[in-house]
């Protein structure tokens, strides 16, 4: 095809999702370190004699060589899978548990709906991606926590995340009493719209903990707190995403809350 | 774009499994030149499928009456009962002659990117099905990757406080595979070597 290089370009990404296609072939959908959002066709993994196949299950971390060209589709296709090794594989550690399992598929979708256009590098996002499979996986903190923490430092990056120190509305600094999806956060009591929520202080400070990174704090916030931050971090995620996220609702945060 | 039929029949075939436009076309040309009564076998067995073909009513494997073959087959034991993802698993555990008990048809696995949860699949009509106590061991025998393993460990959560032993099948079938692409040989040591959950 004129204008078209097929080349091999190499990067390190974590897979985001796995589609079935055709026979034994399988698309990629990967967040790489360099290249942004990709998708690729991996040949042959599900016939029980590639080696590739496990390598390139959701949620690892992978080293990879790709076919095609990396700095377009026109005309291209799909890129290929050329070589992949195994640098972490993540998904491994959440198989036998079930809640964890679910929170990854909850950060794959979102990394996917965070970085709608395909080849646009965003390394701030891999990183904070790849970091919350790693904690995810490392399970020091409860994965519904991990989730939320992602999710609000996500839509950070995009830059819609919840106002939550000052008012959304006229920037007042402090501690608001008032949570309103609508106006972007934490409203003061001159500018709180009707229809405002109004979460227990507790659930503010665990919002303000998990954007900042503050796990001794996280870690200590009681169930009720943390229901109420994942129920607000979820509506003002929804509100800003044009579809709603499919495994949002599916995550199992039955056993979050007793596993640490 | 062709005219009328023909582009008719491409646009069908495109939206099966699998099948490109370049395929769909390619198809649509055989039937196209092919011999009358071929095609209208296939056209025959096309509605057929449709028209015969259901889930059976206790394990919601393919049957063409109530039940299908394997749960009205008196031979068989309800002591042992194999839990996969698709009619197609099935065929492929039947094909190593190692399983004597009966089966529970999931109709997929637990996928929450696809938006497919538990309540999507039949997994309380297998609780409906254990709580007769019949059943002495339930065997996952869902897909070796992520989204099977995902969906056994779900079902394994739920099924362990009533007292059934469950056991998964053995290492040996490769991570990210079908089950399906298993040999018989891989398949039926998997079984044999099959290990508590
Ligand atoms: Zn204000
Ligand atoms: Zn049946």
């Amino acid at each position: 095809m004129p204008g078209y290089r097929r080349q091999l370009y190499r990067d390190d990404a974590v897979v985001l999702r796995v589609q079935k296609l055709g026979e034994s072939d399988r698309i990629i959908t990967l967040l790489s370190r360099r290249h942004g959002r990709l998708r690729a066709v991996a040949r042959g993994v599900r016939r029980t004699t590639s080696r590739f196949g496990a390598r390139l299950e959701p949620f690892g971390h992978v080293d990879l060589q790709i076919a095609g060209d990396p700095n377009g589709n026109i005309g291209g296709g799909l890129h290929t899978v050329s070589q992949v090794e195994a640098i972490q594989l993540y998904g491994k550690r959440f198989l036998d548990d079930y809640p964890r399992y679910t929170a990854a598929c909850a950060i794959a979708e979102t990394a996917e709906r965070l970085s709608p256009i395909e080849r646009e590098p965003s390394q701030r996002l891999f990183l904070l991606t790849l970091g919350a499979l790693r904690a995810l996986a490392a399970r020091e903190h409860a994965g519904t926590l991990v989730l939320d923490a992602y999710l609000l430092r996500g839509m950070g990056i995009a830059g819609w995340a919840p106002a939550l120190a000052e008012c959304a509305v006229c920037g007042t600094r402090g501690l608001h009493k008032a949570f309103s999806v609508p106006a972007g956060g934490a409203v003061c009591p001159d500018c709180r719209p009707p229809g405002s929520a109004h979460p227990a202080p507790a659930t503010l400070d665990l919002m303000i903990a998990l954007s900042a990174g503050d796990w001794t704090v996280a870690d200590a916030a009681e169930p009720g707190a943390r229901r109420e931050c994942s129920g607000l971090v979820a509506a003002h995620l929804q509100w800003h995403l044009e579809r709603g996220l499919r495994s949002l609702p599916l995550v199992d945060r039955t056993t979050g809350e007793e596993q640490k | 774009m062709y005219e009328g039929a023909i582009q008719d029949l491409i646009d069908e075939l495109g939206r099966l499994p699998g099948v490109g436009p370049k395929s769909a076309q390619r198809i649509a040309f055989h039937i196209l030149s092919a011999d009358p009564a071929d095609v209208t076998r296939l056209a025959t067995v096309l509605n057929r499928v449709k028209d015969q073909v259901r889930f059976c009513t206790t394990c919601f494997n393919v049957a063409e009456s109530e039940q299908c073959r394997i749960c009205r087959d008196p031979r068989r034991t309800n002591e042992f009962l194999c839990v996969v993802e698709e009619p197609k698993d099935v065929v492929a555990i039947e094909r190593t002659g190692e399983f004597r008990g009966r089966y529970h048809v999931l109709g997929g696995a637990i996928n929450p990117l696809e938006g497919i949860g538990p309540d999507n699949l039949r997994v309380r009509e297998l609780m409906a099905r254990l709580g007769s106590g019949e059943v002495k061991e339930l065997i996952l025998a869902t897909d070796p990757n992520t989204e099977g393993e995902a969906t056994a460990t779900y079902v394994a959560l739920l099924v362990k406080p009533m007292g059934i032993d469950v056991t998964r099948l053995a290492s040996g079938l490769p991570v990210g595979g079908d089950l399906e692409y298993a040999d018989e040989i891989t398949l039926g040591r998997a079984f044999e070597g099959r290990r508590a959950v």
